[in-house]
């Protein structure tokens, strides 16, 4: 484990247990002795990617927000944790807060910028606490405030509470509520890394990537660099549940098959019921098969599968599930998160959700199924925002596997 | 849902500051420098202190942040968890994200608006019980989870809830 290393053996709410535990070890080494293109490089090195969804990759996007010129720029942390049924990040706010304040602390020194938010969702209060304490502990302790170590270095770190909404998770959605806007996503370039909070240089990453700098910084890119496949390194967090034995997290090296994750990890299914698919990716993400379970997972093979990796969910599913209705609790989901700017997304989910009820119902008729698959088309290429562009993938996912199960409830 | 209303006395911020639970808002307000990318956090306070945005209160902040109504309003209503409409004494928050789904949670709300009268959201007549659903509260390795006046339940069934349920409107 790397991420969760001290999850649950330090007391979160004490700094000096994360500290006696090694932590702020890695920040004071780069403060003293690195320059900010030698950090960059290492978290090159370590070939880590973002583990917020998308996957790019993080010393890209750092030497992206470095190169600009000098003056305000910010890092911000995103902790909105809006894949409804992965609870990743909570765990590491709650259990190692520090650990996440390190990582930005160091990122703020590599790009150049001397203030972080965290955005945080509200549904996490004791992650909230947590982190004040951190917050006002690093502060005391001369790890977060001006001259950090002595240096020229400074860095302060403000919460920003969301108010329930997924678009939020989006990086430009994300900083329209920072600046206590509704949370609207906008076209993308320009990318926060050149113009992002206040129009300013902005760093966006995800908590579990944050998670992970310090020990690259500690042990190197390259070690990090020798766990995981090809093009994914290090660990992942997964939330594993649904029908399944041991529910919970679990931190996996990169390339692990899904069915060791959850036959030999995760116990199987109760009551000697059956595998049916395992769902990751949330929302935007797809299903994995029964016999496709021997995949190892990475960026790219889950999106071969026509899936993706993904913040971390995955939920498995048994031979009881309808993966027609599963496909229509996503689109629930969308239709009700969509914020409503572009059509494609706020009138498609609205429609496509309608078509999937009405097969639900054994009222659909064959046009229908092909109609549904239009739109899905349609809604994928001609939404603004990652929200709208990846709606239909739960739709696209079931009707390439399970495409029986639709037909099946057309009446004949 | 409030309507807005234009001809209302335009001073809707004499009165109130009385009222300790503006004074609340206030020092929030003041807290943060009067700035006006801290609506959010503003509103939020303002929740807890009236337990819902009020148009009286959504005006009073949109005065001290001298921010259009309209900005404050569009703000309000984007969030889910503002509300702009009074909410019961005790709250049944079933979790519908995907793990609470999987385990039967749209089964329990069902059961719940039978048994309550009322549709998901809203609140019973005698102003009791708001049956309302979240996304996700983070607890899905106990999944199906309710909260039951901000206490997480895990592992529900339709019996188990429909007697929280009886004993809270006892
Ligand atoms: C609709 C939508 C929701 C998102 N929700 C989240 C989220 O809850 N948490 C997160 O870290 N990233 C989320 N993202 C991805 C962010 O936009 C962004 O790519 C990410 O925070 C970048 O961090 P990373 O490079 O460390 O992954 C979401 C994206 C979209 C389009
Ligand atoms: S795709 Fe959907 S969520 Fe994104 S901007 Fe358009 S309407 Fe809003
Ligand atoms: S899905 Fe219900 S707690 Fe996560």
């Amino acid at each position: 484990m790397i991420v969760r290393e001290n999850c649950g053996k330090i007391n979160p709410e004490r700094i000096e247990e994360y500290i006696a535990a090694g932590g702020y070890e890695a920040l004071a080494k780069v403060v003293l002795n690195l320059t900010p293109e030698e950090v960059i490089a290492e978290v090159s090195a370590s070939g880590l990617r973002g583990r917020g969804g998308g996957g790019y990759p993080t010393g890209l996007k750092w030497a992206t927000v470095a190169k600009m010129p000098t003056g305000q720029k910010y890092v911000i942390c995103n902790a909105d944790e809006g894949d409804p049924g992965a609870f990743m990040d909570r765990s590491v706010l709650e259990s190692d807060p520090h650990r996440v304040l390190e990582g930005m602390a160091i990122a703020a020194y590599a790009v150049g910028a001397n203030h972080g938010y965290i955005y945080i969702r509200a549904e996490y209060p004791l992650a909230i606490d947590h982190l004040q304490t951190a917050i006002k502990q690093a502060k005391r302790h001369g790890l977060m405030g001006s001259q950090i170590f002595g240096s020229p270095f400074d860095f302060k770190v403000d919460i920003r509470v969301g108010a329930g909404a997924f678009v939020c998770g989006e990086e430009t959605g994300l900083i329209a509520s920072i600046e206590g806007k509704r949370g609207v996503p906008r076209p993308r370039p320009p990318y926060p890394a050149v113009s992002g909070l206040q129009s300013e240089p902005t760093l966006i990453n995800n908590v579990e990537t944050y998670a992970n700098i310090a020990p690259i910084l500690q042990k190197g890119g390259e070690w990090y660099a020798s766990i995981g496949t090809e093009d994914s390194k290090g660990t992942k967090i997964f939330a594993l549940t649904g029908k399944v034995e041991n529910a919970g997290l679990i931190e996996v090296p990169m390339g692990i098959t899904v069915r060791c994750i959850v036959e030999e990890m995760g116990g199987g299914i109760p009551d000697g019921g059956t595998v049916k698919a395992v769902q990751t990716g949330g929302p935007s993400g797809g299903c994995i098969p029964a016999e496709k379970l021997d995949t190892p997972v990475s960026y790219k093979s889950l999106l071969e599968l026509g899936t993706m990796m993904g913040s971390g969910g995955m939920i498995v599913m048994d031979d009881k599930t309808s993966m027609v209705d599963v496909a229509k609790f996503y689109m629930e989901f969308c239709r009700e998160e969509s914020c409503g700017k572009c059509i494609p997304c706020r009138a498609g989910t609205v429609q496509l959700y309608g078509l999937l009820n009405k097969l639900l119902n054994g009222h659909g008729t064959t046009r229908d199924l092909e109609l549904m698959e239009n739109l899905c088309y349609m809604v994928k290429e001609t939404s603004l925002c990652g929200l709208g562009q990846s709606a239909p993938n739960p739709v696209i996912s079931t009707l390439r596997y399970f495409r029986d199960e639709y037909e099946a409830l057309i009446p004949s | 849902m409030a309507t807005l209303s234009t001809d209302r006395p335009a001073t809707p911020t004499d009165k109130p500051v009385l009222d300790k639970r503006f004074k609340a808002i206030e020092i929030v307000i003041k807290r943060n420098h009067y700035r006006q990318d801290a609506l959010i956090e503003i509103l939020h306070k303002a929740q807890e202190s009236f337990g819902y945005l009020e148009l009286e209160v959504l005006e009073y902040v949109a005065h001290k942040l001298q921010l259009p109504l309209s900005r404050v309003y569009g703000v309000a209503t984007f969030y889910h968890l503002f509300s702009l409409s009074p909410t019961g004494k005790h709250s049944c928050i079933v979790c519908l994200g995907t793990a609470c789904y999987v385990k039967g949670a749209g089964e329990i709300i069902a059961a719940l608006e039978k048994k309550l009268g009322v549709k998901l959201g809203e609140t019973t007549s005698d102003g009791e019980v708001s049956l309302m659903s979240a996304r996700c509260i983070g607890a899905c390795g106990i999944a199906p989870a309710v909260v039951f006046d901000g206490e997480v339940a895990g592992r529900q069934t339709i019996e188990a809830v429909c007697d929280r349920v009886t004993n809270l409107m006892a």
